[in-house]
């Protein structure tokens, strides 16, 4: 069962570069109620989809500067990296079948 | 098999939770369906300085993991996923997640309100690139930053005086020429130095490419357009009630809050019960929200024994 990784700034390039798959990326921080209520429905997709799909997440508080890069402005927000480039982008908490279709391409 | 409950509570406010308190404390066994956004809106806002019994004040979400701690401590049991069709023609009422059936011979609706959003293109557009509905959530990335408030009531000045902590300035802007919000809010924020209030001005637009820079305003009175530089804008101009679960088969009022009898929480539907935001458009308190979770719990006690004692 994959679970969700925490990366760091200085970890984050190496893991996009070396994913196989897409890579979803979390981009919350302690502070953000939204961020917890959505930590559980990443739990469950990185668990269901581990074959598919790997899940991190980045703390932006500790970790600002890939937040910066990829100029996040709301938390949470999730991206999708394929072969180390934004393929698709959603913020805001959702639910796990509203999320599911957002991902659907990258799940496939 | 459907899980049959005495009670069914659905949603994980205020209300919701302090109905799970007394119905778990009348050994009703409850059972919560916490939803997405569990613990409701104070998990979106920082100090709660009128809660009774916490003289220094507390955190929303702190306040909330308490709420839920003690309804936790007499039994209460919780399904961390959203209610998604429910159906009330007869007892007992039933509630779908996901391919999982729950069902209550009574059942409480506590699904709060949700932040209303001012329905601009340029709005959807540019959610998550500057335009935000949490403060608490997103006012760190506008550190130095001039930003906009749009609102006139408690919580819009609650947000602005917390955005102060890191923009450069916080502009309100405000359709009306006098807030909403308490005075004690309005003295606060008129008082900040880093605040402007723009009054009897309405957002038009939002403009920026991959972010925003600034908002075509629209003065109430006059008509005349004017702009604004800012790099996030914070939307907090009310909420609407969430029962689009219950169209059609609840009584709701034109706004679309749930229609409970004069001094209680019953609904149209017998058995069915509304506590909190979801059928208060006045007073929207956490205090009024627990108030009327804990008579939807005791009106729901009641029409239980009563059910029982008429078989």
């Amino acid at each position: 069962m994959a679970e969700v990784a925490n990366v760091t700034d200085a970890e984050f390039d190496s893991l996009i570069s070396q994913a196989t798959g897409p890579v979803l990326v979390d981009f919350w921080a302690d502070w953000c109620g939204p961020c917890k209520q959505i930590a559980p429905v990443l739990d469950d997709i990185a668990a269901q989809y581990a074959d598919r799909l790997t899940v991190a997440k980045i703390d932006i508080d500790a970790n600002p500067n890939v937040a910066r890069r990829y100029s996040v402005m709301s938390i949470p927000t999730l991206v999708v990296f394929v072969d180390g480039d934004i393929a698709t982008r959603v913020v805001g908490a959702r639910t796990k079948e509203r999320l599911l279709d957002d991902l659907a391409e990258y799940l496939g | 098999m459907t899980d049959v409950r005495d009670v069914l509570i659905v949603g994980s406010g205020p209300a919701g939770l302090t109905a799970a308190i007394y119905a778990a404390r009348a050994n009703l066994s409850p059972l919560v369906i916490e939803g997405l956004g569990a613990g409701g809106q104070l998990m979106l806002t920082t100090e709660v300085e009128n809660f009774p019994g916490f003289p220094e004040g507390i955190l929303g979400p702190d306040l909330m993991a308490r709420f839920r701690e003690q309804a936790v401590r007499f039994g209460t049991e919780f399904i961390t996923a959203d209610a998604e069709a429910v159906d009330l023609r007869e007892a007992p009422f039933r509630a779908r997640v996901g391919s999982t059936e729950y069902a209550g011979r009574s059942l409480i609706i506590s699904t709060g309100a949700s932040a209303r959003m001012l329905g601009l293109e340029s709005e959807r557009r540019l959610l998550g690139h500057g335009v935000s509905t949490c403060a608490t959530c997103d006012g760190f990335f506008f550190r130095e930053l001039p930003i906009a408030v749009v609102g006139g009531g408690d919580s819009a000045l609650e947000e602005a005086i917390f955005l102060t902590k890191f923009a450069s300035s916080v502009t309100i802007i405000h359709r009306r020429d006098e807030f909403r919000a308490s005075k004690i809010m309005q003295d606060r924020a008129l008082a900040n130095p880093k605040i402007t209030v723009r009054w009897n001005s309405a957002v038009e637009e939002m403009v920026g490419d991959a972010k925003v820079e600034r908002l075509i305003l629209r003065d109430t009175i006059t008509n005349e357009k004017s702009e604004l530089d800012v790099a996030g804008v914070f939307v907090a101009i009310g909420h609407t009630p969430n029962t689009s679960l219950f169209e059609g088969q609840l009584d709701l009022d034109a706004n679309g809050y749930i229609v409970t009898q004069p001094d209680s929480t019953k609904t149209s539907v017998e058995g069915v019960f509304a506590a909190g935001d979801v059928q208060d458009h006045v007073f929207r308190q956490a205090i009024t929200a627990a108030g009327s979770g804990c008579m939807a719990a005791i009106e729901a006690e009641r029409w239980l024994e009563a059910v029982a004692h008429a078989h």
